[in-house]
This record gives structure tokens, C-alpha cells and sequence, in this order.
């Protein structure tokens, strides 16, 4: 396995705040399925920014020797009024692997065909994003992320607002695009019980990393929901 | 009617400018700038008094003067430091109060400022219309070019970021548009009407379109039609043309609305 990303003594803090992250250290092997769990306002969602260049650290050292992305950022969503099908959105997917100008070659509208189709949504390839379920949306989410060919997929808080039952299914699909697209993947999440059972290796943080191994090795006290939001 | 040159001059304008404003428009509905356009028309008001002052063609001095101050509202809500309607208000106010003090100065305060606020679309003239229409078709076809990776911001900012695509001159490209297409339409609406010719005929299209290309198109046919229904009734009807194209493109919000509401 290669390096996917390294963090070496890394602290950040806002401007004028008090740090959220201190002295992190951190590496991810290519190919990894990685949870990075903890507390609300412990520093996760920052450790992600940091690992996909939204944040410089303040101090430390961030090494990501990838260099495609997908992000899923937390409670996604296009922002825009007008309407929007969820061809429409996997297309804008695809817009950092084609040339700026023009529009889809034959090659990349395939591509976005097939992201879709990976996710499920083929049937609902040309209905409006709004007239989707949360989970549906939030598959149509991660094909926009996988129409870019991502080495990397970083997912925050991907389950928020989403039923039990799509959470489970999209479990199960990042499992199957790891095995069958050898991708990295970061899932960021404060529910740890949501990721633990099919991911490999679990971070937790809490300002530093307070554990970082497999979810069998977590100790049983991490567990206890009061622990983690205390 | 068009049998008048004035006329087929007026519709010359308003076609490009009516094709044009919708499409500029979409992006900034999207961004939740819907009143940049009228930031940077107040903008384009100073640029209107800095031609008086020096002398020089007023839609260059405009023009000019709108993009500069479209890119130092962009250049604002980008660094983050100011969110982006203090922006605006910052160089909207700016914009207007050094229009006031620049005409003054040019001692222009007497000159019918009317035709640029409200617009003068029947005094428009051949090199005009060649102006609007270069630079209108430039517009458009940048636009075109540009669509998918313009799209790509407007839908996931930070997702493009992350992407690696380049937002901020992208970001930057669109004020710009928008600085042109509100440089080119003072003539036909008038620097007070013209933000509303680029947003109305959105906000209408999306009520009733089934896509975000469709969006685009149908806001397009909007503002066409706005135009031409306002400048015939304003000819018929003896009616200002900029105010009457303005209430064509609001009543035409009311009439998708309501088939929006009642398609349930």
C-alpha cells in the first residue's frame, strides 16, 4: 500500500479561537476505509478541510500525495432554487476531468452515466434532485463525487437526516466502491455505532487523536454514547 | 411601427439585451446575488457622471466603471472578511453618492440624467446598437462556453474548490458579466430597472422549468418577450419603455407562479 495522506504535528485554530485541532498526527494507506469519529465540535470536520486544502494548518504539516477528490460535505445540498436532475448534478461532477470549455464529450456524459447507474439511481436519472428521498439525494451526492474519478471520497456526516435503512445501503455501497474502485475514503461522523461495523479503522478526536485502530480494539467505554459528548 | 428607424434600432437593443439579462442573471439568482445588479448599477450611475466629467463616451466610462466595481464586490465576498451584502452596500453606496459628487463637479446636475436611470431605448442609435450587439453576442458566447464550469460553482462552490476548479476567476468572469450586461442595458431599462430585468424572467422560468438548462432557455424566452411586449405597448400605449418591459417580466413571475400553484 502507498501513502494516501499524512498529518504531521498539525494544529489549527481559527482566527482570534481557541485551537480546535492540536498536534495531530495521522496516515492513511491508498485504499483505506477510515472513520474519523468523536464529539460535536471536536475537530473533525476541520481535520477533513485540512486533508482536502479548504484550511491551512496553523502549525504542522499536511501531505496528500492524491490528486483527485470527492467531497461530500455535510448536509449536502445545491443551494440553488431552479431546478436540478440528478444528471444534471453528477455532470457538474465530471467538470474537473474534462477541459473547461464547451460541453461533454461522449466519453464523460458514459462516465456520468455510470456514476449514476453505481449508486442506483439510473431510473431516476432525469427527475428533479427536490422530488428525491434524503437518501436518494444523498446517493446522487456521492455520484457527482464519483463522476470526477476520485482517489479520494470524503464524506461528512453523510448520514445526517437520512432514515436508518438508507444509512445501512449506503454503507453497503461504500464498502462495494472501495472494493471494486480501490478508492480512499474518509467518513466523517459523531455517530461512531453508524460506521463501525463496516469500516476498518476508526480515528477518534477529540482536539488530538484519542484512539486510532480497529473498531474491535475501541474500548468498551467509548461505547457509552454520555463518553463521547461529554 | 417598424417601419420608424428609432423603432427597429430599439428592438435591435432589446433583443440582445432581453437574451442577454436573464443568462447573466441566472447565476448570480443562484449565488443569492440577485441585487449585485443593482449594486453595480448604482456603480454604473458614477461611471455615467466620470464620462460627463472627462468628456468621454458615457456606456465606455460606464463600462469601465461597472466592471471595476463588480470585481471590488467579488474581490470583497471572497476574501470573507466582509459577507457578501455589506459588500454590496459598501460599494453600492459608493457608487451612488460619487455619481452625485461627479456630476456636480461636471455641473451636468441640469442634463437629463432620466435617460440613463430610467432608460431611453427610442434614442438609441446605429453605433449603439453595434455596441450592444458586439459586445452582447461576446457575452453570450462566453457564457456558452463557459456554461459547464460556471454551472459547476454556482450548484457546489467549495465542492468545485476541492475539485481543483478555478473559482475565483470563474466568480470573477460572472461579476464581469454581469458589470457588461448592465453597462449595455442602461439604454434599454435604465441603470434603477435593469437588476430586475436579470432577475424577474429567473425567478418566473424556475417555477415552470424542469431542469436547470431549461431554467436558463425559458428565462431567456422571458426576458425576449419582456422586452418586446414593453417596448410595443410603450409605443401604442405612449408608456416609459424601461418601466413598462419591468412590469411584463414581474407580471410574468405572477403568471407562472400561479401555474405553478395550480399544477400543485
Amino acid at each position: 500500500m502507498s501513502l494516501a495522506l499524512r498529518l504531521e504535528h498539525v494544529s489549527f485554530a481559527y482566527a482570534h479561537g481557541t485551537p480546535v485541532l492540536r498536534d495531530v498526527e495521522l496516515e492513511v494507506q491508498r485504499g483505506e476505509f477510515v472513520a474519523i469519529a468523536g464529539p460535536n465540535g471536536g475537530g473533525k470536520t476541520t481535520l477533513l478541510r485540512l486533508v482536502l486544502g479548504l484550511e491551512r494548518p496553523t502549525s504542522g504539516r499536511v501531505e496528500v500525495p492524491l490528486h483527485r477528490y470527492g467531497y461530500l460535505p455535510q448536509r449536502a445540498q445545491t443551494g440553488i432554487d431552479a431546478p436540478l436532475t440528478v444528471r444534471e448534478l453528477v455532470g457538474v461532477g465530471r467538470v474537473p476531468r474534462t477541459r473547461l470549455f464547451g460541453p461533454l464529450g461522449h466519453g464523460d456524459r458514459e462516465a456520468v452515466r455510470e456514476a449514476i447507474d453505481r449508486v442506483g439511481l439510473t431510473p431516476q436519472a432525469d427527475r428533479r434532485l427536490s422530488t428525491l428521498s434524503g437518501g436518494q439525494q444523498q446517493r446522487a451526492f456521492i455520484a457527482k463525487a464519483l463522476a470526477g474519478e476520485p482517489e479520494l471520497l470524503a464524506l461528512d456526516e453523510p448520514t445526517t437526516g437520512v432514515d436508518i435503512e438508507a444509512q445501512e445501503a449506503l454503507a453497503a455501497l461504500l464498502v462495494r466502491l472501495r472494493d471494486e474502485l480501490g478508492m480512499t475514503i474518509l467518513y466523517v461522523s459523531h455517530e461512531f455505532g453508524a460506521v463501525e461495523h463496516f469500516v476498518q479503522r476508526i480515528v477518534l478526536i477529540r482536539e488530538r487523536v484519542v484512539f486510532d485502530g480497529a473498531p474491535s480494539a475501541l474500548p468498551g467505554v467509548w461505547h457509552d454514547p454520555s463518553h463521547v459528548h461529554a | 411601427m417598424l417601419d420608424l428607424e428609432f423603432m427597429r434600432l430599439a428592438f435591435g437593443a432589446g433583443i440582445v439585451v432581453g437574451l442577454l439579462a436573464p443568462a447573466v442573471g441566472f447565476f448570480l439568482v443562484q449565488r443569492r446575488l440577485s441585487l449585485i445588479g443593482d449594486g453595480i448599477g448604482h456603480v454604473a450611475f458614477a461611471g455615467v457622471a466620470l464620462g460627463y466629467l472627462l468628456d468621454f463616451p458615457l456606456v465606455l466610462t460606464a463600462l469601465v466603471v461597472s466592471v471595476a466595481g463588480a470585481l471590488s464586490i467579488e474581490g470583497l465576498r471572497a476574501r470573507r472578511r466582509t459577507a457578501g451584502d455589506q459588500a454590496l452596500a459598501l460599494v453600492f453606496y459608493t457608487g451612488i453618492a460619487g455619481g452625485v459628487v461627479l456630476v456636480s463637479a461636471a455641473g451636468a446636475l441640469n442634463v437629463n440624467l432620466f435617460q440613463f436611470l430610467f432608460g431611453s431605448i427610442l434614442t438609441v442609435t446605429r453605433s449603439d446598437l453595434f455596441v450592444i450587439a458586439s459586445l452582447g453576442a461576446g457575452a453570450l458566447a462566453l457564457i456558452a462556453l463557459l456554461y459547464r464550469p460556471l454551472v459547476a460553482v454556482v450548484v457546489d462552490e467549495e465542492g468545485a474548490r476541492v475539485a481543483g476548479l478555478p473559482v475565483a476567476p470563474l466568480n470573477a468572469l460572472t461579476a464581469a458579466l454581469a458589470a457588461v450586461t448592465i453597462a449595455l442595458s442602461m439604454r434599454v431599462v435604465g441603470i434603477l430597472l435593469i437588476a430586475a430585468l436579470m432577475v424577474l424572467p429567473v425567478i418566473a422560468a424556475a417555477r415552470v422549468a424542469w431542469s436547470m438548462r431549461s431554467t436558463i432557455v425559458i428565462s431567456m424566452g422571458i426576458g425576449l418577450a419582456s422586452v418586446l411586449t414593453g417596448i410595443t405597448t410603450a409605443y401604442y400605449a405612449d408608456l416609459p419603455p424601461g418601466g413598462t418591459t419591468v412590469l411584463v417580466a414581474a407580471a410574468a413571475v405572477l403568471v407562472t407562479e400561479t401555474i405553478s400553484v395550480l399544477r400543485g
